[in-house]
């Protein structure tokens, strides 16, 4: 049922966990579905120079979550915004309909991540301008 | 590598080879329609009926109570609509319990959409279903009970006998689910009050596509498959012989020899439930400790997910299964998990291991030896886990 890219991020996950002092986190999903994702992020001059995830979840929640990391990781914050649920999924060599949630899942936790890394950013501008 | 351990039988069985065997020749030489006049035909008939009056013995019940079906689901709903449609005059109550299968749970709906009145018992944290309860649901509507008589998932063995007694007492007929149950537990249809009994041939060493229906004499049914005269004109198709024939010496095979089978498979499933309560933390055993089928083992691992610990024990060559949402296409964990009082959560991470007759004890060591360190992976990329406290609270 999974694609061999699907089980190989599911086997040898890339950029398993947790980053201290984050730039960024996000986390999405929750333990009533069966699905967590929890990325954090590294990030200097915009660039994305680490990312690290922990996921609860099914085979394809951990493979998306391995393939999403891999995708933005050396990637500016403009770029990893980009990537959506299709393009991770698509590197995936495509999933199950049923597993196209996992991958949404994957995209959202990045973006969240990101809106963390960015309301910190303003946050601290605004401490500085004060 | 080369290892391969099959741990899920509740879902299906491999074939006996003497059960093959028996099945064959209706393939390629006895292949005639029993309905049919000719010599093939009566041949047929000859084995069909063979099929009737072993499976009937297996039970205690006379063959001419015995119809055979395509499955066990079919069976039941067959019990379940056939039962309620044709006593919709004496009232439209139903009473089952709220951790049967599908086959039985969905056809209660359908039939709740109809018209019909359903009471889902609930149950205790080890899915027992209480006889006094199913005496305090019966209204003057109530028309039938259907409680199974073992649990698919945790393997909970219900006080069938009493709530037949209880059904008996009131006058209202009593539908067991047994296809978990044939071939571990012994069953009596007199002694304990079943006026219909599904089983299913594939889940106690027959073939896949054979269930039958025990309908004790004079219950009263609608037919549910119309369109010919078989099974004494109660349902309509042209008989799976082979199969049918593979029903009969399975169910004869099953039951001869109960209490030497389980004392082999309880020993093995002991061995396997004291080696993951002794090697994993944060764990629990689903169902009965006592009260349970020989092969049945089923756990909830804290912090991790069901799919992904069985793709993990797949690749280490064991075949397991699990009431997680994701392998059940829905969101919902198991409803079974659910009744028993788990949260969302923890029956999300269950897995359910139910060994058979080709299981050794090197199997359940190599499991013993595996489980530990794939749960541990697991975990370890877990975000509720927390390696030095052993776990974080759920959000």
């Amino acid at each position: 049922m999974y694609s061999e890219q699907v089980m190989d991020h599911f086997m040898n996950p890339r950029n398993v966990g947790e980053i201290e002092n984050p730039d960024g986190v996000g986390e999405v999903g929750n333990a009533r579905c069966g699905d967590i994702m929890k990325v954090f992020m590294k990030i200097e001059n915009d660039i994305i120079v680490d990312v690290k995830f922990k996921t609860f979840g099914c085979g394809a929640a951990i493979a998306t979550s391995s393939m999403s990391t891999e995708l933005i990781k050396g990637k500016t914050v403009d770029e990893a915004l980009r990537v959506t649920n299709k393009k991770v999924t698509e590197a995936l060599g495509g999933l199950p309909p049923v597993k196209l949630h996992c991958s949404v899942l994957a995209e959202e936790a990045i973006k969240a991540a990101i809106e963390d890394y960015k309301n910190k950013q303003a946050e601290k501008q605004t401490a500085d301008s004060i | 590598m080369g290892h391969s351990v099959y741990l899920d039988h509740a879902s299906t069985t491999y074939t006996k080879p003497e059960v093959l065997k028996e099945m064959l020749p209706y393939f390629t030489d006895l292949y005639g329609n029993p309905s049919s006049v000719h010599r093939y035909g009566r041949e047929a008939r000859k084995a069909l009926d063979q099929a009737r009056e072993r499976t009937a013995a297996a039970l205690n019940a006379d063959p001419n109570e015995i119809y055979f079906t395509g499955s066990g689901t079919e069976a039941d709903n067959w019990a379940v609509k056939g039962t309620a449609l044709a006593n919709s005059k004496k009232g439209n109550h139903i009473i089952t319990s709220s951790i049967e299968h599908h086959a039985v749970l969905y056809t209660c709906k359908y039939l709740e959409r109809n018209g019909f009145e359903v009471t889902y018992l609930p149950v205790d944290e080890y899915g027992l279903v209480d006889p006094e309860q199913v005496r305090n649901a019966i209204t003057d509507k109530t028309i039938l009970v259907s409680v199974m008589a073992a649990n698919n998932e945790i393997g909970t063995i219900q006080p069938i006998g009493e709530i037949g007694a209880i059904a008996r007492e009131k006058g209202i007929l009593f539908h067991t689910d047994a296809v978990q149950a044939v071939g571990s537990i012994p069953i009596d249809v007199k002694e304990m009050n079943i006026d219909l009994l599904s089983l299913s041939a594939h889940k106690f060493y027959g073939p896949k596509g054979a269930g039958a229906l025990y309908m004790r004499k004079g219950v009263k049914s609608e037919q549910i498959m119309h369109g010919g005269a078989q099974e004494r004109n109660r349902r309509a198709g042209t008989e799976n012989l082979p199969a049918i024939v593979g029903l009969g010496k399975a169910i004869e095979l099953a039951v001869t020899d109960i209490p030497q089978r389980n004392a082999r498979l309880e020993a093995l499933r002991n061995r396997l439930i004291d080696g993951i309560l002794s090697t994993v933390e944060n764990t629990r055993l689903n169902g009965h400790p006592i009260k349970r089928l020989a092969g049945n083992v089923n756990f909830s691992f804290e912090f991790i997910e069901g799919e992904a610990l069985l793709l993990s024990l797949d690749i280490k060559g064991i075949a397991g299964s699990s009431g997680s949402a994701c392998t059940s296409g829905s969101l919902d964990p198991s409803h079974v998990l659910l009744a028993i009082g788990l949260s969302h959560e923890i029956a999300h991470g269950s897995l359910r291991l139910t060994l058979g007759d080709r299981n050794t004890e090197e199997d359940i060591d190599y499991v013993l030896e595996v489980l530990p360190e794939v749960v541990q992976r697991l975990r370890e990329m877990s975000p509720l886990f927390n390696q030095n406290k052993g776990g974080r609270t759920y959000v």
